[in-house]
C-alpha cells in the first residue's frame, strides 16, 4: 500500500533534501552582479525580468516596485527580549544586517535604563556601529533628554512614539496623547534646527490591549497631528498584532485621507498570525515602507509566550516572490538572524529560516 | 485496477456536502471574541468553506503515532466546532474501493503537477495515474461517492523547482473533466508567494468555474495566509487547513507544514466572512491533540490565547 501524500521514500527523500535545504541555497537566490545596499536579489523561483517588473492590475491589486524595509530587530526585537545581549554583540548585529543590504536599521533607543535594561549601552552601540553609505541608523528617543544624549552619540535620525488610545498612551509613556504631542514638538524644533528627520510611530491603530477596538478616525486624527508637526514618516504599529487584512484596509482608507500614503509604513505584529496578510493589503493600498525584526524577534508584553514581529525573511521572501525590489541579500538576512539567535539562545520566528536553516 | 492508492474519505459532514446550500451553517454563538469585524472588502467571498485536514494531512506528518481512541476523541471534538468538511481518511488500494466504499462517504484521488514528484511519490508518471484515477472515479461515481482532486506541487515541487501555471491547469482540467467536484490546489511544499498563486489561479480558472476550486497552502515559509487572502480576492472559497497547523514539512527538517485552521478563522472572522466554525471550540480539540502529540501548537493565535 502506497502513501500519495508521503514523503517519496529511499533515494527519492534524499534528493528532495539538496531542495530548498541550505546546502544548495543557489537554487533559492540568485544575486546580480552589481555589490552595495540596493543588489537586486531574485528569489526562486527564479522568473524573468518582465516579470520582476510587472505591476498588476487586475483586481488583486498593484504593488509598489519597491519597498523600503525598517529593520527594527536591535531596537524593538531586542528591547523585548528576556536576555540581555552583550554590547559588542548589539554591534555584530547591526554590522551584519548592515551587510545584507538593509536600508534602514533601527539601532537603539535613547531611553532611561531603569525602563529598558536592554537598551541601557546606546551611546556605546552608535559609536560603535559601522555606519555604511546609503543606510540610516534611526534612534529612538522618547524625551527631549533623550534626543540630546542620542545627538551626542552621533545620531543623524530619531524616532518619536505616540499612540491611538488614550489608555494606552498614559500606561505607556505616563500622558495623554495631546501631551506626548505637545512634547515631541519640542523635540521636533531641535530636530529641525540640527537637519534631523524624525520618524513618528503610532501605536496601537489595529486595536488596544486596554481600550480595544480602535476606530480609523482616531488613528488618523494621531497620524495627521505627527505629520503636521515634522515627521517626514509615521509607521502604523499593529502594537498586539490583532488586525486582520479587512481592519487594516479601513484604517489605512482614513489614514490616507490626511497623510500622503508615500509618507507612511506598516508595523505589524504577527501575534495572531496575520502580519504577513496585513502587510501585503497595506502594499496593495500603496504603502511601500514596511518594518520588521530579523528573525521575528521580540515576543509580545501582552501576551505571554506569543510572538512579536513580522520576521525580516519572510516579509522579503514575499516581496522577491511579487517581484518587489527591496535590495536586500536573503542570504545574508539568515545570517544575521542565525547569529543573534544564537547569542538569545533562543530558536528563530522566521518560516524561511527554519525551513532553510533548519534552526 | 491497479496499485495506484486512493484516500478513502470518511466525511463526516457528507449529508451536508449533499444539500444545496452547504454554507448555510450555524452562527457562530459564544465563540471566542472574533477580531473586529471590518466592512468586508469588495471581492472577497461571503462564505468560506474550511476543509479541515489535520486528522489527515496533519497526523500523518507527524513523528508520533497516534492511539486509535485519541484520534477518535480529536475528530469528535472537531465535529463539534462546526467545520463543514473534516478529512479523515485511510490509505488503500484502489482493489479494494468497492468493498471500503460500503462505509466511505467521499474519496479523494491525489495527483501532481510535477512529473518527478508524481513517480517519487505514487511510483508512476501523471499520464499514468489519471488514467487509474479514471477507472477509480467511475466505480465511485457508481455508487454515489463523490470524489475530491488534489493536484500537488501547484506553487512548486521539491525535485522539479519552478511549475507552469499551464501545467496545473492541465492536471486539474483532467480531474475535473474525470468527474471530481472539487480540485484542491496545494502548495505542497509552501514556496508560493502571492504572485506565483495569482499566476497560477488566473490559469486554472481560465478551464475550472472558482466553485469548484480549493487553496491547500502550506506555510512552509510564512507565505500561507498572505496566498490563502489572495485565492479569496480572487474568487476561491474553499481553504484547507489543519488545527495547531499539525504535520511538518516532510521536506525541510523542522520547517512547519499546514496553516493552522485557527489563524485562518481568525482572519475570516476579521475580513467577515462567514465560516460557520466556532474558533474557541477549534481551539480546545487543537489544545487537546498537542498535548496527545507532546508538541506545541503552530497556531499564532493559540499561542496568544493560551498563554495571555
Amino acid at each position: 500500500m502506497l502513501n500519495c501524500q508521503a514523503v517519496g521514500n529511499g533515494s527519492g527523500l534524499k534528493e528532495s533534501w539538496k531542495w530548498p535545504c541550505t546546502g544548495s541555497m543557489n537554487h533559492l537566490l540568485q544575486r546580480s552582479p552589481t555589490p552595495g545596499p540596493w543588489t537586486s536579489i531574485s528569489l526562486w523561483p527564479v522568473r524573468n525580468r518582465a516579470a520582476q517588473q510587472e505591476v498588476s492590475t487586475s483586481s488583486v491589486g498593484t504593488f509598489p516596485k519597491r519597498v523600503k524595509i525598517v529593520e527594527v530587530g536591535p531596537r524593538d526585537g531586542l528591547q523585548n527580549e528576556k536576555n540581555i545581549i552583550p554590547t559588542p554583540m548589539k554591534i555584530k548585529l547591526i554590522d551584519m544586517l548592515s551587510e545584507a543590504g538593509l536600508p534602514v536599521i533601527e539601532a537603539t533607543s535613547f531611553v532611561s535604563p531603569k525602563w529598558v535594561p536592554q537598551m541601557a549601552d546606546h551611546a556605546e552601540v552608535m559609536k560603535g556601529i559601522q555606519k555604511f553609505p546609503g543606510i540610516s541608523y534611526p534612534v529612538l528617543t522618547p524625551n527631549f533628554k533623550g534626543f540630546q544624549a542620542a545627538v551626542a552619540a552621533g545620531a543623524k535620525e530619531v524616532a518619536v512614539f505616540g499612540a491611538a488610545s488614550e489608555l494606552f498612551s498614559k500606561r505607556n509613556i505616563n500622558c495623554s496623547i495631546d501631551e506626548s504631542v505637545r512634547r515631541f514638538d519640542e523635540i521636533l524644533k531641535a530636530a529641525r534646527a540640527a537637519s534631523i528627520p524624525v520618524r513618528g510611530y503610532v501605536s496601537c491603530v489595529l486595536g488596544c490591549p486596554y481600550e480595544g477596538k480602535i476606530s480609523p478616525a482616531k488613528v488618523a486624527e494621531v497620524a495627521k497631528k505627527m505629520y503636521s508637526v515634522g515627521c517626514y514618516e509615521i509607521s502604523l504599529g499593529d502594537t498586539i498584532g490583532v488586525g486582520t487584512p479587512g481592519t487594516m484596509k479601513d484604517m489605512l482608507s482614513a489614514v490616507m485621507h490626511e497623510v500622503p500614503v508615500a509618507a507612511l509604513a506598516v508595523h505589524c505584529h504577527d501575534t495572531y498570525g496575520q502580519a504577513l496578510a496585513n502587510t501585503l493589503m497595506a502594499l496593495q493600498m500603496g504603502v511601500s515602507v514596511v518594518d520588521s525584526s530579523v528573525a521575528g524577534l521580540g515576543g509580545c508584553p501582552y501576551a505571554h509566550g506569543a510572538s512579536g514581529n513580522l520576521a525580516t525573511e519572510d516579509l522579503v521572501y514575499m516581496l522577491a516572490g511579487l517581484g518587489v525590489h527591496t535590495g536586500v541579500n536573503l542570504q545574508k538576512l539568515l545570517e544575521a538572524g542565525a547569529f543573534i539567535c544564537q547569542a538569545l539562545n533562543r530558536r528563530t520566528s522566521s518560516k524561511v529560516a527554519q525551513a532553510t536553516c533548519k534552526l | 485496477m491497479g496499485n495506484v492508492p486512493s484516500a478513502v474519505k470518511h466525511c463526516l459532514s457528507y449529508q451536508q456536502l449533499l444539500r444545496e446550500h452547504l454554507w448555510i451553517g450555524d452562527s457562530v454563538a459564544g465563540a471566542f471574541e472574533p477580531a473586529q469585524e471590518s466592512s468586508q472588502p469588495s471581492g472577497l467571498p461571503e462564505y468560506v468553506k474550511i476543509v479541515e485536514v489535520g486528522p489527515r494531512d496533519g497526523l500523518q506528518n507527524e513523528k508520533i503515532i497516534v492511539p486509535t481512541d485519541i484520534k477518535i476523541e480529536f475528530i469528535n471534538q472537531l465535529s463539534q466546532t462546526g467545520l463543514p468538511v473534516i478529512e479523515v481518511t485511510s490509505f488503500v488500494s484502489s482493489r479494494w474501493i468497492p468493498q471500503v466504499a460500503a462505509g466511505a462517504t467521499e474519496i479523494s484521488v491525489f495527483g501532481a503537477a510535477s512529473e518527478p514528484f508524481s513517480r517519487k511519490n505514487i511510483n508512476c508518471a501523471i499520464e499514468e495515474s489519471m488514467e487509474k484515477f479514471e477507472e477509480v472515479v467511475k466505480s465511485a461515481r457508481h455508487m454515489n461517492i463523490p470524489t475530491r482532486g488534489y493536484v500537488s506541487c501547484a506553487l512548486g515541487c521539491p525535485y522539479e523547482g519552478n511549475i507552469t501555471p499551464q501545467k496545473v491547469t492541465e492536471v486539474s482540467k483532467r480531474l475535473y473533466g474525470m468527474g471530481c467536484y472539487e480540485i484542491s490546489l496545494g502548495d505542497t511544499i509552501g514556496v508560493g508567494t502571492p504572485g506565483s498563486m495569482k499566476r497560477m489561479l488566473e490559469s486554472v480558472m481560465k478551464e475550472i468555474p472558482p466553485r469548484a476550486l480549493a487553496v491547500h497552502c502550506h506555510d512552509t515559509y510564512g507565505q500561507a495566509l498572505a496566498n490563502i487572502l489572495t485565492a479569496l480576492q480572487m474568487g476561491i472559497n474553499v481553504v484547507d487547513s489543519a488545527v495547531s497547523g499539525l504535520g511538518g514539512c516532510p521536506y525541510a527538517k523542522g520547517a512547519s507544514g499546514n496553516v493552522a485552521t485557527e489563524d485562518l478563522i481568525y482572519m475570516l472572522n476579521g475580513l467577515g466572512v462567514k465560516t460557520g466554525v466556532n474558533l474557541y471550540k477549534v481551539m480546545e480539540a487543537g489544545d487537546f491533540i498537542c498535548k496527545a502529540v507532546n508538541k506545541t501548537t503552530n497556531s499564532k493565535v493559540a499561542q496568544a490565547s493560551f498563554n495571555a
